[in-house]
């Protein structure tokens, strides 16, 4: 018997899982990312404050930690009967955010102090100054961090398998579950996240070349 | 209510607009460094006043306070009868009104010439794309740059940037004007080009604060010299009163040095 053919389903389906935990979770962790690395630079000292407490503290947590807390803990207090796939979303999601933040603060330490005051200076407020002036004269240093963080998060995402959410890694335990050969198995789950990994190096790869010819 | 107007016209007007900038009793700290001292120092509609002083006698500090990208400890800044608000948005439409000349121009490195002259114009005064590429065009050409508008600021000398950093604060039509240093990071060939808009901008009515040491600027375009030194203003002359018969003992004592260069 065949594992894949066998179940080509339910790879397909926990292909799909692992593929859509990470496209969700990388979304919010740019988004959070960009705010919070706007805060650490802002002007204002508690949002200052808030921005660092938010990197230090999930960097610093164990992945697994944050989903405990995240299936035990929120449901509990905070949501009862919210999904799982929600709230292993933001468990990566937070966690990733931490690091995207790290790189786009160090990308905005790149450039050029004058630049954002010369942009204050005609009248910008903070937000458009971000935007418009420093931002994207950082996406060259911050693009190529990005893609190592993504594909650990792909990797990461691994941790919802184990919590109640269908992906490659919740497949490998069913299907081991149901007889079939650990190391069989193992090659196609692999595979699966090779397929996922190598697409985001290739699509960085492109992002960074279409930096490069834009100047 | 015609009482009121009656009032307003007969005594207001001419003595309120006509000191543009009035800085009160400013007071900064740099941790411990006393930077600004006791700071008085208004500035008339159309005035033009050099600021001179040895280095980090807090030149660059005192013009960065006038459009707050520097804090002050304590006195107030007052542009056009309106204190400078804090933070926020009412700060940076007070922004657009002064505009900034910077030592190292910073322009948008990743924008071209024209894209930098507009881009305040469209984000901040929501001015629309057609008409504020006009009006850069004209500034472009106002400045002798006309021919640059679609090269980016690396492409351009050092005099020519600098006087594209000079249409772009023109661009939004400031009250004022604020100069630091902006011949000092150029080579001695395109100083002039870069004096000569200032004195240009000068006989149009310009109101202006220039940090410089160039002399020969002083001289023809300013209406009077402030010397600082020490985190204070020690000095307040003509510039021929200034140059040919300083009173301090501090300015003379920079004037023999920078004239023995
Ligand atoms: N951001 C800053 N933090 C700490 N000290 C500063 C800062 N900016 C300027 N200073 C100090 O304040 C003093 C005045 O600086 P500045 O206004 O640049 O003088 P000037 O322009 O007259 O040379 C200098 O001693 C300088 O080192
Ligand atoms: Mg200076």
């Amino acid at each position: 018997m065949n594992v894949l053919l066998d179940n080509l389903a339910l790879f397909r389906e926990g292909f799909l899982g692992t593929l859509w935990l990470t496209i969700v979770s990388a979304l919010l962790a740019v988004v959070l990312g960009l705010v919070i690395a706007g805060f650490r630079v802002s002007p204002v000292p508690p949002l200052r404050i808030f921005g660092t407490l938010w990197v230090n503290v999930l960097r610093n947590t164990p992945l697994t930690l944050l989903f405990l807390v995240a299936f035990f803990v929120v449901p509990k207090v905070l949501f009862p009967g919210i999904n799982s796939f929600v709230l292993a979303v933001c468990a990566c999601g937070f966690y990733t955010s931490s690091f995207v933040a790290e790189a786009v603060r160090s990308g905005i330490n790149t450039v050029p102090m004058g630049q954002a005051e010369a942009a204050r200076a005609i009248g910008m407020t903070f937000t458009q100054t971000m935007r418009i002036v420093v931002l994207p004269q950082a996406t060259r240093t911050v693009v190529p961090p990005l893609s190592s963080i993504f594909i650990a998060l792909t990797k990461n995402t691994a941790i919802a398998g184990a919590f109640d959410n269908v992906d490659l890694f919740n497949v490998s335990k069913t299907l081991s579950n149901d007889g079939y050969d650990i190391a069989v198995i193992f090659i196609w789950i692999t595979l699966g996240y090779l397929v996922i990994t190598y697409a985001i190096n290739g699509l960085f790869r492109l992002l960074e070349n279409r930096l490069e010819v834009a100047r | 209510m015609s009482e009121v107007s009656v009032t307003k016209d007969a005594g207001g007007p001419e003595s309120a607009t006509d000191k543009l900038v009035v800085l009160d009793n400013i007071n900064k700290h740099f941790g411990a460094l006393h930077v600004l001292q006791d700071i008085d120092l208004t500035i008339a509609r159309g005035e033009v006043v050099v600021v001179i002083g040895p280095s980090g006698s807090g030149k660059s500090t005192l013009c960065r306070t006038i459009n707050r990208l520097e804090t002050v400890d304590s006195g107030s800044i007052t542009i056009d009868g309106r204190p400078l608000p804090a933070e926020g948005k009412e700060l940076a439409k007070h922004r657009a009104d002064v505009g900034m000349v910077f030592q190292s121009f910073n322009l948008f490195a990743h924008k071209t010439v024209l894209e930098n002259v507009t881009l305040g114009q469209i984000k901040v005064r929501k001015a629309d794309k057609q008409a504020a590429e006009e009006k850069a065009r004209a500034l472009l050409d106002r400045v002798g740059v006309g021919n640059q508008a679609d090269k980016y600021p690396a492409q351009l000398s050092g005099g020519q940037q600098q006087r594209v950093a000079i249409a772009r604060a023109l661009a939004m039509d400031p009250k004022v004007m604020l100069f630091d240093e902006p011949t000092s990071a150029l080579d001695p060939e395109m100083i002039n080009e870069v004096l000569e808009v200032m004195q240009q901008l000068a006989r149009d009515g310009m109101t202006m604060v220039v940090v410089t040491h160039e002399m020969g600027f002083a001289r023809s375009a300013a209406n009077r010299v402030v010397f600082m030194a020490d985190g204070r203003i020690v000095e307040e002359a003509t510039p021929e009163q200034f140059f040919s018969n300083p009173r301090s003992d501090r300015a003379k004592d920079f004037l023999s040095k920078i004239l023995h260069h």
